[in-house]
């Protein structure tokens, strides 16, 4: 199984331990084996462990540790927000995060909305073995 | 951020010209190395500029002042080292000298990837030896501190066995060490192979887990 993620100036990581958990960031410079100096843009540049990191299939085209404007600009350029937020594990992030933020009315008309699905699937369900049976 | 403030506000001392130090502190405080600075102030070990010089005598009413930048943990413990280092050097001790200033130097440029090296004498179980030691870090003080601690693993030998003779910043060109030399790559890249799997705070953390790990990047 050869690697598909590597490290590298440009690549899009989340963040998945600490203070910074669940952020976005682009690794833009590699500082030794195990630290990346990463940025994103509304934070400050700053050194974080690669044990800290999830990389992702993204990466935008930038030189070496560019100005704040630069990485704006290449973001919006590769569109990795809209990326982000389309591909799979992004989509499953935003559910994760709505259903952590229901209150119990809400937890309530999910529940609701699940028996009305369910019925419906067992309706369609008991026809189709009657046809069968028949 | 206040009680940040007046910490740095206390650090810088009063002997210093107050013009100057107004602008130094503005500087500082404006400075996009001040956020970066500020996220994190969890080093080791500081580095201290000490200022002193002998208690002046009817023989000797204008003594030299000696300047010297060194490592401690904290203030007091750098003003103990700059006595030891003086008094090896000049015929002056605490108990005839006086320490003028002392201020902590921050790192100028936080966020920019520089090489240290740092030349240190350390005292090893049969003698002292000299060493050269290259490292990659954003801040002088990251770098000491991961030669403490290099120091300490590969060789057995604590702080205060430590003693530092120089530091600079080495461009690319003029590295030694292969393993400092290897990141001198624009287009660096590589895969992480093993992928540590942990749960995202220590609280999260069982013994039993219900299905193996993916190791796989």
């Amino acid at each position: 199984m050869p690697f598909k993620r590597y490290v590298e100036i440009g690549r899009v990581a989340l963040v998945n331990y600490g203070k910074e958990y669940g952020r976005l960031v682009v690794i833009v410079d590699v500082i030794d084996q195990n630290r990346a100096l990463v940025d994103a843009p509304d934070m400050v540049r700053g050194q974080i462990n690669f044990k800290r990191l999830s990389l992702t299939d993204i990466k935008i085209d930038i030189p070496r540790v560019p100005k704040k404007k630069t990485l704006i600009q290449a973001m919006e350029a590769a569109d990795v927000k809209n990326k982000w937020e389309n591909s799979s594990w992004g989509r499953k992030l935003i559910v994760q995060k709505r259903r952590a933020a229901l209150n119990d009315f809400d937890r309530f008309k999910v529940m609701v909305a699940k028996i009305k699905r369910g019925r419906a699937i067992r309706q369609e369900l008991v026809k189709l073995k009657r046809e069968n049976a028949a | 951020m206040e009680l940040n403030l007046k910490k740095q506000r206390a650090r810088v001392n009063y002997h210093i010209n107050s013009s100057l130090k107004e602008l130094v502190l503005r500087a500082l405080f404006t400075s996009a190395a001040w956020g970066a600075l500020r996220s994190m102030v969890k080093f080791r070990f500081h580095q201290y500029q000490v200022v002193g010089r002998g208690l002046p005598t009817d023989a000797e009413p204008h003594p030299k002042i000696y300047r010297m930048k060194l490592w401690a943990t904290n203030d007091v413990r750098a003003k103990s080292k700059f006595w030891y280092f003086l008094r090896k050097l000049k015929k002056v001790k605490k108990s005839n000298g006086q320490v003028l200033a002392i201020n902590e130097i921050f790192e100028r440029k936080p966020t920019k990837i520089k090489n240290y090296g740092i030349w240190l004498r350390y005292q090893s179980r049969t003698g002292y030896h000299n060493m050269y030691k290259e490292y990659r870090d954003i801040t002088l003080n990251g770098a000491v501190e991961q030669m403490y601690d290099e120091m300490a693993s590969r060789h057995r030998v604590r702080y205060h066995g430590i003693q530092i003779i120089k530091t600079a910043t080495i461009p690319s060109k003029l590295c030694k060490r292969e393993s400092t030399k290897q990141f001198h790559d624009s287009k660096i890249k590589f895969p992480l192979v093993f992928k540590k799997v942990r749960p995202p705070t220590r609280k999260l953390k069982t013994t039993f887990k219900a299905s193996r790990p993916n190791l796989f990047a």
